[in-house]
């Protein structure tokens, strides 16, 4: 479906905010989907790139509803991407994937985000939308976690932090706050009666899916592969569970951390 | 008047010369959004095997210039779950199905197609022979006449519907193999499967995908697949199915003129799912702006003077 640019803009190096309006007949989104990009009509780059759906809400005009994503420029299909200007259209598929189970989520008191580099995207809406829902509940807490490499590349700190939120940051280099892995982090505060939700590189992920084991507490991981059809026709973007290899597109890309067979 | 899109290939009667590629499409039902199948030519369905598979391990995609990198291993949940639970979602009859089938053995080929005659959702079998035969020092059936010979004629044995080997690309002489697929029973032939690549990631020095090697498709392997169709087309009278690297309807019409009596569309389902539909349109418009009839007239009609 064509989407037309509203913005693409650079929020730090490399890292952009692309706004889309969607098109009537576009599916509600729920967090943890990803909608799978044309970026040229071309045969180089020829597949669709996966991007997560980093918020999806009303765009102020009437009726207009905007769909976010937050990508970084890491090679030659996003490069073409942050070039695309205003007015521009986009061809996308989607809102695809099975997302974070935002019901089980309500059921915990207690909610860690956990966001390794630009694990960041999917994690800002879920966050709003658990928020939406908590707002009235007393005493929920919801921490996020932003682990990066330095300070310089922490983004969506105050985004966050205006959803009432609490932040906290940990950078490799100990240029703000924390210093090392926000896996570590994380490890300092998990409280029991909690529930993880996680985006991150695989390491990241197979150590929150560790800690979580061994607090015994759930936790959601969402995971990343190269795609082909993004319909879960083709079984290019495969993860090994305990039930076999599934499809990260289609089965996931959220799933249950304790289904997941991390080792390679 | 409209041009007639229909075309009769191995017994069958299709709508239009339109199917999409093994592999690429599922079963059909992952692009319910996009294409409602009983729109195509045909459907062939992923290849299946007599007993699951769990495939190879993962990266299974990379992209190369203009084309891919896959190494998905015959993942499948095997015949009876195939019978089971998927076969039952063809309600359609204006779906024309076509069952991909894989096997370890000739033995395996000829009971699958056997257990799958007897549904009347089944068109036709094609014939995955690009897999090794563990009975042959898991030699690739594709690559050796003989192996081809047999495995055809065990499944020629085993069914009355209409037999379609597809030939691999990875071979010396790809008109002798289809040669001996025609010899041994074969109702018609397609051509190509993909062409075994690698890709390798220079910061790790590791190959990109788990499996090692992979198989090439998309628009990079387009000048060989047409070459090899034209080759096949002159050295046997069986019917053609083209594909390999085909975009849009322009590829479509090359291979048809090259003389495949039909096509198949792999990768470009994963850039547009909704590619076959228009490729079926955009052949249509062909045929209206150069005053063709039918697709017939244009199938082998390359202007070699
Ligand atoms: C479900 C899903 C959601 C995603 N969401 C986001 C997001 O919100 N923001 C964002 O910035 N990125 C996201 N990604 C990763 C993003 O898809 C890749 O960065 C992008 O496809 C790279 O395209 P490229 O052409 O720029 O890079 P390429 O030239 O294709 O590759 C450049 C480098 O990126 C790596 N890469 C390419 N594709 C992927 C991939 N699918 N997964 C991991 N690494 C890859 C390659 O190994 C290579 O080193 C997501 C991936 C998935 C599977
Ligand atoms: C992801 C993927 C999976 C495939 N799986 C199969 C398969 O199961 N059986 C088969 O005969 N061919 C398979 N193929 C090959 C295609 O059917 C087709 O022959 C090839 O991709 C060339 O066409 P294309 O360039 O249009 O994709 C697969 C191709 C791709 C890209
Ligand atoms: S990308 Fe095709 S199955 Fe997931």
């Amino acid at each position: 479906m064509k989407c037309e640019v509203l913005s693409n803009v650079f929020l730090k190096e490399r890292r952009l905010l692309l706004d889309l309006a969607v098109p009537a007949g576009f599916a509600a989104a729920s967090p943890g989907q990803f909608l799978h990009i044309r970026i040229e009509d071309s045969c180089d780059p020829l597949l669709r790139r996966p991007l997560s759906i980093h918020d999806y809400c009303a765009s102020g005009k009437k009726n207009g509803v905007v769909v976010r994503v937050l990508y970084e420029v890491v090679g030659k299909g996003t490069a073409l991407l942050s070039e695309k200007k205003p007015y521009s259209e986009i061809d996308c598929l989607g809102p695809l994937g099975s997302g974070f189970d935002m019901e089980k989520i309500a059921g915990y008191k207690n909610v860690y985000i956990i966001a390794g580099g630009m694990g960041v995207a999917p994690l800002f809406f879920l966050v709003r939308k658990i928020m939406e829902c908590k707002v009235k509940s007393v005493k929920c807490k919801v921490a996020v976690l932003l682990g990066v490499k330095t300070k310089n590349d922490i983004l969506r700190e105050k985004e966050f932090k205006d959803l009432g939120c609490q932040v906290h940051i940990a950078t490799e280099d100990g240029s703000k706050g924390f210093k090392g892995r926000v896996t570590e982090l994380l490890k300092e505060k998990l409280q029991p009666r909690s529930i993880i939700c996680a985006c991150g590189p695989k390491p990241m992920l197979a150590a929150v899916s560790e800690i979580a084991r061994s607090n015994n507490v759930p936790a959601q991981v969402s995971l990343e592969e190269f795609m082909g059809c993004g319909l879960g026709a083709c079984l290019g973007c495969v993860i090994r569970t305990t039930s076999g290899y599934k499809r990260i597109c289609h089965d996931g890309p959220v799933f249950d951390s304790s289904e997941i067979i991390w080792k390679d | 008047m409209k041009p007639r899109l229909e075309v009769k290939i191995a017994g069958l009667k299709l709508k239009n010369p339109v199917m999409t590629a093994s592999g690429t499409f599922g079963y059909g039902d992952e692009f319910a959004d996009y294409v409602d199948p009983a729109r195509l030519g045909a459907v062939i369905t992923k290849t299946i095997t007599l007993h699951r598979r769990e495939g190879n391990r993962p990266p299974r995609i990379s992209e190369t210039a203009a084309g891919m990198l896959n190494s998905i291993g015959l993942q499948n949940n095997g015949l009876d779950d195939f019978i089971k639970n998927k076969l039952g979602a063809y309600k359609d009859p204006r779906i024309k199905l076509i069952v991909s089938v894989g096997g370890e053995t000739n033995a395996e080929y000829g009971r699958i197609v056997r257990e799958l005659s007897v549904f009347k959702q089944v068109s036709a079998f094609e014939l995955n022979i690009s897999c090794p035969n563990i009975e042959y020092k898991d030699k690739i059936i594709a690559q050796d006449e003989r192996l081809t010979r047999e495995v055809v004629k065990e499944a020629r044995r085993n069914t009355r519907l209409p037999l379609i080997v597809k030939l691999s690309p990875n071979v010396d002489d790809i008109a002798k193999i289809a040669r001996a697929a025609q010899d041994a029973g074969a109702d018609a032939v397609s051509l190509i499967n993909t062409f075994l690549g690698m890709a390798i990631d220079v910061r790790t020095r590791k190959s990109i995908l788990g499996n090692i090697t992979g198989g090439l498709s998309g628009p990079a392997i387009k000048p060989i697949a047409l070459r090899m169709v034209w080759q096949v087309r002159n050295s046997i009278t069986l019917p053609i199915i083209g594909m390999g690297g085909i975009m849009t309807a322009r590829d479509a019409l090359e291979f048809i003129i090259a003389g495949a009596s039909c096509v198949a569309v792999g990768t470009v389902n994963f850039v547009d799912p909704g590619a076959s539909l228009e490729i079926i349109a955009g052949i249509e418009r062909y045929l209206v702006e150069h005053k063709f009839k039918g697709i017939n007239e244009l199938v082998g009609s390359l202007n070699v003077s």
